[in-house]
């Protein structure tokens, strides 16, 4: 697999001896260009940590992970600058939009990858295409704050693959929407993997959308293991 | 690349300009409290400058006649004149007074001028913006203009009227206080001068006295009387030097003959800056640099208020791969924009206010130069929590659970 994202044996424990807890105890998982995988549990499963292993904001305990065919981690961060690796490398979508209330719809979008060093006038071409896409052309001038909750998370979803990154993590994207709503986030989230070939995992407890899903991780007790999803029409 | 502080400033503008405005008016007092020192060092300045004169004699180990009383006898002029160098000495009296015009009543320094001519003889204001320079013996009065007394007016002292014939501008004691020039003689018996009821008082004295009333000799009793209530005293014998003298030598020769006290004008500005306004001096350092901590704490306690209200969207900045140095320069340059916003209204309520003060208030380009630069140095200082927390902002933070 060259794109996408493969981990093998990722564990993650915290403190140290009597008192250490081992969240991850060996996590196997793997999601190709184009897949929109599910990642389910209760609470204190170890989903937050394993996706937050993932988005290389903590560093697993064991383990390897690749990105795109590289060795991003192996018993150690094999990357020097893990903030490059955030900004180009993977996409960000949250439970609530996070969008910077002081920029509007556009520079929201634009701003990864202005961050990136892309020219501001090829940023912005690159936002509002993408927002185009995702139906929020026509609110491109607008501040975040005069959003519809959907709309907002759709900006947010244009955010996670404005750098066109070979990952997105999706954080409960459809948590605070209403049925119909989460049904178009989840069927943008996999039109969008679909075309720019992006591998999506999307945490959540969300019952309405697990149908959705053509595989499932599930992970209880830092373990995961994949089941095959009903893969049922999202529209 | 977009300026984050730039539109965060934008986007809360209303909040920003009004936080803004409230430093503007404290940075302001602090302005006009610096404004009020350089006064009275402008007023020190001008007061020696508008005297003429290149020399003050005074008392015997003093240090008048501004910052301490000094008393000569009225004729030291005369003496001091005939000193190599010397091209003008006439004597003068300092003193501040409360004159009364009508029902008001006004706090002045009533100096007296010897008979002379301005410009020749030093002491005498150099020039009028209104009426004349005083040309008779008695009951003459020229007012600065701050006394609020206009030509023709008639001013009560020690229960004398005066009439104000002239108006001057910016001649002012080194405490700010207006002057009000008169004769001599008059200013001399409004100081020094006894009442009817102490000369009474004091002749009774001396009669009653047998060291001064002793039988068969009245000239005894008379040199007595005489020398009580005299009144030709002066505070102080200014000196003009002739063209091409030196001040030090001269002022040598007159200590060394005359057994007084001598200042140059770089001594007498010494006395004025160093010693009658060190202490308001010091009182408005320590104001200053109270202001200064208040300012510093206002800005430090809004920023980080601000970068807190934000830090959820900073945690995601840093997700997103934000460096940490952008996500600083955002903070600083927000600091550093409320601070020019208090800067730029500080300045204009400085500028605005200063004309309403009571005394003197010069507020120099290079102090407002030095306020800019303080106000952004405290600014900086002010960030440095804000920084520290957002750069503390674990990203994972972004993430829930």
């Amino acid at each position: 697999m060259g794109r996408g994202i493969v981990i093998e044996g990722l564990r993650k424990r915290y403190g140290k001896g009597d008192t250490a807890v081992d969240a991850l105890r060996g996590v196997d998982m793997e999601v190709g260009p184009g897949e929109v995988v599910g990642l389910v549990g209760p609470s204190g499963s170890g989903k937050s940590t394993l996706l937050k292993c993932l988005g290389a904001v903590i560093e697993p305990s064991a383990g390897r992970m690749r990105l795109g065919g590289r060795v991003i981690y192996e018993d150690g961060w094999r990357v020097k600058d893990l903030r490059a690796l955030r900004r180009d490398q993977l996409g960000f979508v949250f439970q609530a939009p996070y969008l910077l209330p002081f920029l509007d719809v556009t520079d929201n979008v634009a701003l990864l990858p202005m961050l990136a060093g892309v020219p501001d006038a090829e940023a912005r071409i690159r936002a509002r295409e993408l927002l185009e896409a995702l139906d929020v052309g026509h609110r491109a001038a607008a501040m975040p704050a005069r959003l519809s909750g959907g709309e907002q998370q759709r900006v947010a979803i244009a955010r996670g693959l404005v750098n066109r990154p070979p990952v997105i993590l999706a954080d409960e994207p459809t948590a605070p929407l209403d049925s119909q709503r989460a049904m178009a986030v989840v069927r943008i989230l996999n039109e969008m993997a679909a075309r720019y070939e992006t591998a999506i995992i999307v945490v959540t407890h969300d019952e309405k959308i697990l149908p959705t899903f053509k595989r499932i991780y599930r992970i209880r007790d830092g373990v995961t293991h994949e089941e095959a999803g009903e893969g049922r029409p999202y529209a | 690349m977009i300026s984050l502080a730039g539109r965060d400033i934008l986007h809360g503008w209303g909040k920003f300009v009004f936080t803004g405005m409230g430093l503007g008016l404290l940075f302001g007092v602090t302005l006009v409290m610096a404004g009020v020192y350089r006064g009275m060092v402008a007023d020190g300045e001008a007061l020696l400058a508008n005297t003429g004169a290149d020399l003050w004699v005074v008392q015997r180990d003093t240090l008048g006649p501004y910052a301490e009383p000094s008393s000569l006898p009225g004729d030291t002029w005369r003496s001091v004149r005939l000193v190599p160098g010397v091209a003008e000495a006439a004597g003068a009296t300092y003193s501040t007074m409360q004159l009364r015009q009508g029902r008001r009543e006004v706090r002045a320094m009533l100096v007296g001028l010897a008979p002379g001519e301005p410009g020749r003889t030093p002491g005498w204001p150099p020039q009028l913006v209104a009426g004349r320079q005083l040309t008779r013996g008695h009951y003459e009065a020229v007012a600065d203009l701050a006394t609020g007394f206009r030509l023709g007016e008639a001013i009560t002292l020690r229960g004398e009227r005066y009439t104000v014939v002239g108006l001057t501008r910016r001649m002012v004691s080194a405490s700010g206080d207006p002057m009000v020039f008169v004769p001599l003689k008059d200013a001399q018996a409004a100081q020094f001068r006894a009442d009817g009821d102490a000369i009474r008082r004091g002749r009774r004295a001396a009669e009653a006295d047998p060291a001064q009333n002793r039988p068969g000799n009245p000239a005894a009793l008379q040199a007595a009387l005489a020398a009580q209530g005299d009144g030709d005293t002066v505070n102080a014998v200014l000196v003009r030097l002739a063209p091409g003298a030196d001040p030090d030598a001269a002022a040598e020769s007159i200590r060394r003959w005359q057994r007084l006290t001598v200042y140059t004008r770089e001594q007498m500005q010494d006395i004025l800056v160093g010693k009658l306004i060190a202490t308001s001096a010091r009182q408005i350092g320590l104001f200053l640099v109270f202001l200064a901590a208040v300012c510093a704490a206002i800005v430090a306690f809004i920023i980080y208020t601000l970068t807190m209200d934000k830090i959820r969207e900073i945690a995601v900045l840093k997700l997103l791969g934000t460096k940490n140095r952008s996500i600083a320069g955002m903070i600083l340059q927000q600091a550093l924009a409320l601070g020019s916003i208090g800067f730029v209204v500080g300045t204009i309520s400085a500028s605005f206010s200063a004309p309403i003060f009571p005394k003197y208030v010069l507020v120099l380009p290079t102090d407002i130069a030095t306020g800019l630069a303080a106000v952004l140095g405290l600014c900086t200082l002010a960030s440095v929590a804000a920084i520290r927390a957002a750069l503390a902002v674990d990203p994972a933070e972004a993430i829930g659970g």
